[in-house]
């Protein structure tokens, strides 16, 4: 289940954005969808807790992340969410292993001084570290690329090891942020399949956030609607739908209609 | 310790100190550097960009200004020399003040690159290691500094190549004292003012090779992972 009641103000380079939505949706995949520059992002980022709202709550299951009324702001190392960037931010100077290795090693608990050297010198994998390196290798079908780094391996493939990082620290909610929007049409599909196969298998709930309709029909047993930082519908019960239906087709008018490029203020690149 | 070149007689011992501040000094900064550009990289506040001009500001002032700010500081009756004293530090006219002097020099370099190198790290990749419970200092350690390394390092190597050359502020704080607290620029100065043209011709040659072999190993360490 996950709440979440937010406003805020975001200052760019031209002009101001402002974000106020809630919504509450206790359903195991939650998409976000409307046009680019809504405030998905923006909300995925707030869920993370990599943005701050200036008031608000944000909830997930019985762990308050966010509450200005009583000052609760946990930190993003704490909040347990397996978050996964559009361009996947994987650590360029490590290999695919080393990459998965680095989110196990932040799953350890150390005392504080030991902690600060294990920060610096990280220790060796345990032997039940390694099986879980290993499992997740396999569940992602990317055994092969351990030893490459991610400079040398696709989109699609990038995306796998993303997936699998967010996946090792056992999260409470994995985030996707345009999962599927920079592959091939084709990989697209193939991505969408295999998601659905990881996150069943897994058993994680997911909030995805996506400009494209075909994502909404694929994923969405509940769906919130986006136009310029507000949530313009709440649709429930939306698996087995689709966007493209008659009865769904006058989201799309509205939202085109209420703005989406077009209003986009200046200086907001990624919200 | 004697050294012979083109049948002149010098000391080995100014190259030894210049050596040994630089690489000291450099050591210094890179820490001390790096530490406080972590600090302000990122950072759009009024404070901080004060913060960044007074970490600026020894790359624009004289030397000598450097080296007058450093005796009012850490001179026997400057600010903290009766503490210095106490703990039995000595800066003045010692080969310890010559470090000072040249960190002070140097630090700039350092800052400025160390900052730009940590600011150019994708910020979604730093993000992504706070999200899997990475705290700041293991973000620090596993994934902004590898990655910021190399722009760090250029900066370092700067930071020797000015080092070696440092006169200014080593003069006001140190002296120039053979044989305790005379570096290579030093020797050169005084050998030229003495009338010993040859011997300040010596030095000049060896200190160009010094440094011109010092850049070329670390352009080659540094381009080796390339």
């Amino acid at each position: 289940m996950i709440e979440l009641s937010v406003q805020a103000t975001l200052k760019g380079r031209q002009g101001a954005f402002s974000l106020d939505i809630s919504f509450r949706s206790s359903a195991s995949r939650l998409v976000l969808f409307g046009p680019s520059g809504s405030g998905k992002t923006l909300t995925l980022q707030m869920i993370a807790g990599l943005i701050h709202p200036q008031k608000g709550r944000i909830l997930l299951d019985d762990t308050v992340f966010f509450d200005s009324s009583r000052g609760i702001d946990m930190p993003t190392r704490k909040r347990k969410v397996g978050y996964v960037f559009q361009d996947y931010a994987l650590f360029p100077h490590m290999t695919v292993r080393q990459n998965l290795a680095f989110a196990l090693h932040q799953q350890e608990k150390h005392a504080p001084l030991m902690g600060a050297f294990r920060a610096v010198a990280p220790a060796p994998l345990t032997p039940e570290q390694q099986e879980s390196v290993r499992r997740m290798l396999e569940l992602l079908e990317i055994t092969h690329l351990a030893d490459r780094r991610p400079s040398q391996i696709s989109g699609g493939q990038k995306q796998r090891v993303a997936l699998a990082r967010a996946l090792l620290i056992s999260p409470r909610v994995l985030l996707l942020d345009e999962p599927f929007a920079a592959l091939d049409p084709l990989l697209r599909i193939r991505m969408r399949k295999e998601v659905s196969r990881i996150l069943n298998e897994c058993g994680v709930p997911l909030v995805m956030i996506t400009h494209d309709p075909e994502d909404v029909d694929a994923f969405a047993d509940d769906l919130a609607v986006y136009a310029n930082g507000k949530i313009l519908a709440m649709e429930e019960d939306f698996r087995g739908r689709t966007l493209f239906a008659q009865d769904s087709l006058s989201y799309l008018t509205d939202i085109l209609n209420r703005g989406g490029h077009a209003d986009r203020p200046h200086g907001f690149d990624d919200v | 310790m004697e050294f012979s070149l083109f049948g002149q007689q010098f000391s080995l011992f100014p190259i030894y100190l210049s050596l040994k501040v630089a690489g000291l000094s450099t050591l210094a900064s890179l820490v001390l550097g790096t530490l406080v550009a972590r600090m302000l990289a990122r950072r759009r506040s009024v404070c901080a960009a004060v913060m960044d001009s007074l970490c600026t500001l020894p790359m624009v002032l004289p030397p000598t200004v450097l080296g007058y700010y450093l005796i009012l500081l850490l001179g026997q009756r400057g600010v903290f020399g009766p503490v210095l004293t106490e703990l039995g530090f000595q800066f003045m006219f010692s080969w310890q003040g010559a470090v000072v002097a040249a960190t002070v020099v140097v630090f700039p370099l350092i800052y400025k690159s160390a900052k730009t190198a940590l600011e150019q790290v994708d910020a979604n990749v730093e993000k992504a290691a706070r999200t899997l419970g990475a705290s700041e200092i293991s973000i620090f350690f596993s994934i902004s500094l590898p990655l910021a390394a190399r722009g760090i390092l250029s900066g370092a190597m700067l930071a020797f190549a000015r080092g070696m050359g440092e006169f200014g502020a080593t003069l006001m704080l140190a002296g120039n004292i053979p044989g305790k607290t005379q570096t290579l620029a030093l020797a050169i100065y005084d050998a030229f003012q003495a009338g010993n043209d040859a011997l300040a011709a010596c030095l000049v040659i060896l200190t160009s090779c010094i440094c011109a072999a010092i850049l070329v190993t670390a352009d080659y360490l540094l381009g080796g992972s390339r």
